[in-house]
């Protein structure tokens, strides 16, 4: 058990990533009650939109200069296909009976997997995606992958800024209030058209920075990323709570360590030992989603469901 | 001097199914008016289509001479319409004083928005008392307090209360007839539809029955009060 800390690093790390993109799928359903399997997509297009970012910067730029760059590429590009994506295919099916708009975003889902990988040069196949040199930096007991400090300063930034947006600002508030009476909220007058582009535009935003620290840490980025990312970050969602925020992130968190622990431990639970390891990484997800469903289907910081209504 | 909203001829259907069929009324400046009827009356569908929440199939609203049917609902509380809708609709998990500033959301006067809230906490003493407390916590009389104080914070020319007494005890219903009395009193325009008749019609200058989307039967609230078939129908008397 002496790598024990390693592993709870790496799972963190996972689960900041996680979280930052369930995030989207928390904001938007807890708005308009939609499960927005499209979100993935929108993740994996933050991706291509820093890359695009980034190899439209002049040749050797340095990846320091580069990041926010790139962060912005990649915010543009996700923002704008959320945004799209809610104008065009979710709003004109908002007094549709619940399955039509699921159904699209399942559909959407996967015509943005085939767009990228029809039309974006060169994608087909996985492209590599900028890394910073250099070794782990070393802290005691663990390690930390040089990449994975993007995460670290990055995810906890967004949170503070999300958590300062919806608790002090006008459309913060706005946003509260639609969550919890749509109707009502009209009648004081918000715009709740308005405050929806909000919700999908800030999750969006929000994946593609999730996106950068995804292609940071693993060298690349393909077409298909959003599929297991989404997933696991819905389950992330389901975890906390969905329709809260800070469920959102400490559901990441807590599947992040969970898939990471699993991963390295259950093979040496006797009768195991064929569960264990790589093969079986992205399994332990959906395990705690289900466990989580029969046991506690509300989330750790969920509330039940009569009172949300 | 033409009145300060005039409905001509609403007509409202949840697909298929017409719930307002031709409805005309008018409510005065100054004045009480009130819809009374018996469940599924559409009543509540009236007024949800005066605030823009749904949208009538025909008919004409005029607020202020002017037509308010094809208004977006967030717009509608801007032209000077508040709603203080059916079932109170308070935001649960938010503070009474978080409830009492989103009645005020499209005002930008700060200082004209802290009087307004000590207004309703004078008003509503158990709102000051609460302040800072979850909305969901308080009983159901002191929910529809708030969603009048609420619904008062955009300073509206005309306040329309759907059923403020269901559900409440007695006295609370005594509390939030004798406000409306108050509001009228300082000069605030009411819309109110009321199941109880005989409260309702007392403090009415002006009254309308509705039967299965239609008026069948207006005139000041003391006429109604003594009507022969309001008395029978509303008021419980053989
Ligand atoms: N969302 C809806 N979908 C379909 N039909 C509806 C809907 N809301 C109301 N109705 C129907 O429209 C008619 C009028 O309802 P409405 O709520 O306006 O009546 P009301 O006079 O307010 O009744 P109550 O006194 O019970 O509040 C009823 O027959 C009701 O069943
Ligand atoms: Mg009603």
């Amino acid at each position: 058990m002496h790598e024990l800390p390693q592993n709870l690093a790496n799972g963190l790390m996972l689960g900041l990533m996680y979280g930052l993109i369930a995030i989207g799928y928390t904001m938007v359903y807890g708005i308009v009650q939609l499960i927005n399997f499209a979100h993935g997509e929108i993740f994996m297009i933050g991706g291509f939109g820093a890359l695009t970012a980034y190899a439209a910067l002049p040749h050797g730029t340095s990846l320091w200069l580069a990041l926010p760059v790139m962060i912005i590429g990649g915010v543009i590009a996700s923002v704008l296909t959320a945004t799209a994506a809610e104008r065009f295919a979710y709003r004109p099916l908002r007094t549709a009976p619940r399955l039509a708009p699921l159904i699209t975003a399942i559909g959407l889902s996967i015509a943005l997997q085939q767009v990228v990988w029809a039309f974006y040069p060169n994608a087909k196949k996985a492209l590599s995606f900028p890394q910073f040199a250099g070794d782990p930096i070393g802290l005691g007991s663990f390690h930390l992958q040089r990449n994975d400090l993007f995460l670290l300063v990055a995810a906890p930034l967004c949170m503070l800024v999300l958590a300062a947006f919806v608790r002090l600002t006008r459309t913060g508030r706005a946003m509260q209030a639609t969550a919890q009476d749509p109707d009502t909220a009209k009648l004081m007058g918000i715009d709740t058209d308005r405050i929806i582009v909000v919700a999908f535009a800030l999750g969006a935003g929000f994946a593609a920075v999730a996106a950068v620290a995804h292609g940071l840490r693993y060298g690349q980025v393909d077409f298909a990323m959003g599929f297991l990312a989404g997933l696991k970050a819905f389950t992330a969602a389901v975890l906390g709570g969905i329709g809260n925020i800070y469920g959102a992130m400490l559901g990441g968190l807590v599947l992040g360590v969970a898939e990471s622990l699993a991963t390295a431990y259950v093979q040496d639970v006797p009768g195991m030992h064929q569960l264990g390891g790589g093969a079986w990484a992205n399994v332990w997800a959906f395990v705690l989603l289900i466990v989580v469903l029969l046991v506690r289907p509300q989330g750790l910081l969920g509330e039940r469901v009569a009172d949300r209504v | 001097m033409t009145a300060l909203l005039e409905v001509e001829d609403l007509r409202v259907a949840y697909g298929k199914i017409e719930a307002v069929k031709g409805v005309s009324f008018t409510v005065e400046q100054g004045e009480v008016t009130t819809l009374i009827g018996t469940n599924g009356a559409g009543k509540t569908t009236t007024l949800r289509t005066l605030s823009g929440l749904l949208r009538p199939t025909s008919g004409k609203i005029l607020f202020e001479g002017e037509p308010i049917d094809a208004v977006p609902a967030h717009r509608i509380v801007a032209r000077g319409l508040a709603h203080s809708p059916e079932g109170r609709h308070i935001f649960p998990r938010m503070t009474i004083e978080e409830n009492l500033l989103l009645g005020a959301f499209l005002r930008r006067d700060a200082a004209g928005i802290a009087e307004d809230v000590e207004r309703a906490c004078t008003l509503f003493p158990i709102l000051a008392e609460r302040r800072k407390q979850a909305a969901g916590t308080l009983s159901g009389g002191e929910q529809q307090m708030l969603a009048m104080g609420r619904a008062l914070m955009s300073r509206p020319r005309l306040l329309m209360l759907d059923e403020p007494s269901m559900g409440l005890s007695p006295l609370m219903m005594q509390k939030i007839m004798a406000t409306i009395v108050e509001l009228r009193a300082a000069g605030t325009t009411i819309l109110l539809v009321e199941q109880n008749a005989q409260a309702a019609l007392s403090l009415s200058d002006r009254a309308y029955v509705m039967t299965t989307g239609r008026i069948t039967l207006s005139g000041t609230g003391a006429d109604l009060l003594h009507d022969e078939s309001v008395r029978r129908q509303y008021l419980g008397e053989d």
